[in-house]
């Protein structure tokens, strides 16, 4: 049932001052609209809806949620009290900057905070999403090789292993992409990436550990290469909570990094958003920020336009404050000692799971992980059953828990992405580990049963071929 | 540390299970040369009390809206948010989940996502939305783009009326592709048409215009639609959402596309974010739109249910050749606005709206009599309008911040050509009579 179905003509879920007219004066028949096919619901009806969707939904505080890549950790409720605070979500963005120089201090602070986390040397917190800070980093190179009448630099080198973001920023920000294969470790083939850089090299982006969950530990002569052919590096922050404390992505080469709030610094993922994607740069490229970022002087904090080299502005206002907020407090919770130990329990659970995993499923790359590993359905079980991965995560949601990514990256055959974050038990791990086994067990046993799966959730499998083919976009009255 | 379960002995007994001694051996895999080899520069963790303490004492260094009435808008408005939006918004099945990659867990979310996209079509009276962008800004770059694919053209025409902080979104989404972008000059306090006529040409990939206009104007926007269509450009119409619980939509004088900020449906202003785009478009355009989309259809048992679809225009398929780079949509807000958009119904939309225009009428009315004051121009406005006062009108705010109020938005630092006494005021449902009344006293003490 739908919201639109549950309507009847008639009820309120509002109420409001009464108004002393009818319709807006001094507007014409013509400028008026005639009606809005919105339902009409009362207040308990619509907190029954929503509460009813909601528990169609799997989620941390649910359950596990290993979804690789996306760094599903717990969301501390501390930062959804704070977040919720007048004194911050009462704020409008162009009131005086006297009247809420908190919420200033608090994002120099986090400025300051991410800089030196990633080895940076500027922030700005504008970017509403990681993708969005990609396209920021990667409008920055574009502007930093102009201004230095470097014109001819049209392309941008990507790994195969890369999220689907990197081509797709570099591409919108007017680049050819060229792709760079991986090599037998799964790290980037120094020599393909020796024989694509060059005059035309704008920049190389990197995600470090890699999408397989590897450290790049040719990282130093990456960047030495990359710097030589006049290009600049860029750092995809997604899987930053692997080497919080450890290493930093700015003492490795990277000109530009983006970080993730809601991975790494455990905002909320809200079923999709919003997220955040600060940008940190070296000192060469700060002219190129987006602005307003926030300065400090001795009368206080003040937001500071971008300068005339800057790209512009991201979006609206100052970025996703309500995110910077959680971010922040999340940071201040944590500290030094506890961001540490988030690197060493996401490593240390990615191991071991990898570890009870590894006699039931192939790794396709016998190293460290680092806060995530990939692994593929044995080619023996899909071969002999016909089972395949994606009936194996599907199987996988009847235990309560969430599947792995899957088919991700690109490079590995029928590859699950598993990351479990440090918030997970020794006992959850195992726990996960029996229930792959059991699937696996099942696989061969009852391949249908897999086949077929899920059987207990909400809805069954869907028919994505048809929602493609007759897209039902919307509602429509009957 | 709390948010992480392991105990001492839990990790020596995982790290023996590996074959390790110690955590650093999780790290061989660093080189000696890369690692920071030293604590960060960060303080050390706080205890949830001493930390709640810490940050509500920032919290505490800020004068917030619910201490001063406010009449500032420029994008951005103190509006009345029914507790049960907020309620649905704590769910922790809704915050606490991902992007709807295996439907089957995610119903929850991909049905209010479709609920919305239904929401947001009927709002602008178009054929399909799309499950939400970042915000209004950023959702008229992406209409930007939508044009230029679908036409092949490289120029685009956005109004000087528009928001100056779209316009800046704008520019710098364009610099990506090489897009010309010309500005379409103001008369008085409207878009200036027959300028909008020379600037059309065959070149043109797109219009874009705000209805109502960032200085709060009735635009003619039917017309200027027209125009756009008489030389092949597409229209795209940034329209607000609770002006238009009486506007005549977008739909209904043949917009290409409507796009919007959202944080007037139940979002708090959040000091500017996040907010929620919203976008809309005629079905021809539904293959060309960016970010997520969810469509209706059945499970193996013919139960109905909710799927993301149209997936080949999005970067994890298309990766260099997707319709944009955006990777999921703005979930929890797009959420937020869906429960508002339920609760107020079209009733409510249109009450919420009624308000804030009798509030602004009056309130305009009440400065217009005070001597010195004048209109812009002969607009109709609708809650936001702009006027023109004998002084700086940032003089006037601090003034008006000393007595307890907060001001309007000085316009000149983005239109010099409007003078410094140029002032944009918006009203919404939350201000009563009496503090339209104080307000208007205190604007004519400070003048």
């Amino acid at each position: 049932m739908t919201i639109f179905d549950a309507s009847r003509p008639g009820r309120r879920g509002v109420e409001l001052p009464a108004a002393k007219t009818s319709t807006p004066a001094g507007l014409a028949e013509g400028e008026l609209r005639r009606d809005l096919a919105w339902p009409e619901l009362s207040e308990p009806e619509v907190i029954r809806h929503f509460v009813g969707l909601s528990r169609k939904n799997h989620a941390i505080d649910v359950g596990f949620y290993p979804l690789g890549s996306c760094t599903m950790k717990y969301n501390p409720k501390i930062n959804e009290e704070m977040a919720r605070l007048p004194g911050f979500a009462a704020l409008h963005p162009l009131q005086p900057e006297e009247t809420v120089q908190g919420a200033l201090q608090l994002m120099w602070e986090l400025q300051r905070d991410l800089a030196e986390i990633t080895g940076m040397d500027r922030v700005s917190l504008q970017p509403a999403a990681g993708a969005q800070g990609e396209q920021t980093g990667v409008l920055m190179i574009k502007a930093y090789h102009r201004a230095r009448q470097d014109l001819e630099r049209t392309e941008v080198l990507i790994p195969d292993a890369a999220h689907g973001t990197n081509p797709a920023t570099a591409s919108l920000a007017g680049f050819d992409v060229v792709e760079v294969a991986s090599d037998k470790r799964g790290g980037v083939d120094l020599e393909a990436l020796k024989a694509k850089l060059g005059p035309k090299t704008a920049a190389v982006m990197l995600t470090n550990p890699s999408t397989l969950g590897l450290f790049e530990d040719n990282i130093v002569e990456i960047a030495r290469l990359t710097h030589e052919a006049g290009g600049l590096l860029y750092y995809d922050g997604a899987n930053l909570n692997a080497i919080l404390g450890k290493c930093r992505p700015g003492d490795t080469g990277f000109d530009v990094v983006h970080v993730n709030l809601h991975k790494t610094f455990s905002t909320p993922h809200g079923g999709g958003g919003p997220g955040s994607g600060p940008v940190g740069v070296k000192e060469h490229l700060a002219p190129f920020l987006p602005g307003p970022t926030v300065g400090q002087d001795e009368s206080g904090f003040h937001l500071v336009v971008g300068g005339p080299q800057s790209i512009g502005r991201m979006r609206s206002f100052y970025g996703n404050f309500g995110m910077h907020l959680r971010a922040y407090t999340y940071i201040r919770a944590l500290g030094k000692d506890g961001l540490t130990t988030v690197a060493e329990d996401a490593v240390l659970n990615a191991n071991y799971l990898l570890h009870l995993l590894k006699d039931r499923l192939t790794v396709p790359y016998e190293r460290l992980a680092k806060h995530e590993f990939v692994v593929s359905l044995p080619k023996a079980i899909k071969e002999q059953t016909g089972v395949r991965t994606l009936d194996v995560a599907k199987r996988l949601l009847d235990f309560g828990v969430h599947s792995p990514t899957v088919y991700f990256p690109l490079i590995v055959d029928e590859a699950m992405m598993i990351e479990p974050t440090e918030t997970e038990s020794k006992e959850t791990l195992e726990a996960f580990a029996a229930i792959v086994g059991t699937v696996l067990d099942e696989a061969v046993r009852d391949p249908e049963m897999v086949k077929t799966a899920p059987h207990t959730t909400p809805v069954r499998r869907l028919d994505e071929a048809r929602a493609a083919r007759q897209p039902d976009l919307r509602y429509r009255p009957q | 540390m709390r948010f992480t379960p392991h105990t001492a002995a839990e990790r020596a007994a995982m790290l023996d299970a590996l074959g390790f001694s110690e955590v650093m051996d999780l790290f061989a895999d660093l080189p000696a040369e890369v690692r920071l080899g030293r604590d960060l520069n960060l303080p050390l963790g706080m205890p949830e009390l001493e930390l709640d303490r810490h940050v509500r004492s920032l919290a505490d260094k800020n004068r917030h809206l619910g201490q001063m009435p406010s009449f500032l808008g420029a994008g951005a408005y103190d509006r009345f948010i029914p507790a049960a939006v907020s309620e649905i918004l704590r769910r922790t099945e809704f915050y606490t989940s991902y992007t709807p990659y295996q439907p089957e867990v995610s119903q929850g979310t991909l049905q209010a996502i479709w609920e919305f996209q239904s929401l947001v079509a009927a709002l602008y009276e178009m054929d399909v939305a799309q499950a939400s962008l970042y915000d209004g800004a950023t959702a008229a770059a992406e209409a930007m783009m939508v044009a230029v694919a679908e036409t092949g053209r490289q120029g685009v025409v956005v109004a000087r009326s528009v928001d100056p902080q779209v316009r800046s979104v704008i520019r710098t989404y364009a610099q990506g592709r090489s897009l010309q972008i010309t500005e379409l000059a103001l008369d008085e306090d409207r878009c200036d048409l027959l300028e909008l006529d020379r600037l059309l040409t065959d070149q043109v990939a797109v219009l874009i215009v705000q209805q109502p206009s960032f200085l709060g104007a009735i635009e003619p926007v039917a017309e200027m639609v027209e125009s756009a269509h008489r030389v092949g450009a597409l229209a795209v119409v940034i329209a607000d959402p609770i002006a238009h619980a009486w506007l005549k939509p977008p739909g209904a004088y043949g917009a290409d596309l409507a796009v919007g900020e959202g944080q007037g449906l139940g979002v708090a202003p959040s000091f500017g974010g996040p907010y929620v785009g919203l976008m809309a478009a005629r079905q021809g355009l539904v293959r060309r739109l960016p970010g997520r989309i969810v469509g209706r259809t059945v499970d193996v048992d013919e139960k109905p249910g909710f799927v993301l679809t149209l997936q080949t225009r999005e970067q994890h398929i298309r990766r260099q050749r997707a319709t944009s780079n955006i990777c999921t949509n703005q979930g929890l807000i797009a959420l937020a606005a869906t429960v508002y958009m339920s609760l107020v119904g079209p009733e409510g939309l249109r009450q919420v709206a009624l308000l804030s225009h009798e509030g602004a009428e009056d309130l305009k009315g009440r400065l217009l009599a005070i001597p010195g004051v004048t209109a812009l121009g002969p607009a109709k406005t609708f809650y936001e309008f702009a006027i023109r006062l004998p002084k700086d009108a940032r003089e006037v705010n601090r003034r008006l911040l000393a007595d307890g109020f907060i001001g309007g938005y000085a316009l000149a630092a983005d239109y010099p050509e409007l003078g410094a006494g140029s002032w944009l005021l918006a009203v919404t449902e939350k201000r009563t009579k009496d503090e339209i009344a104080a307000f208007a006293k205190a604007v004519a003490d400070a003048l």
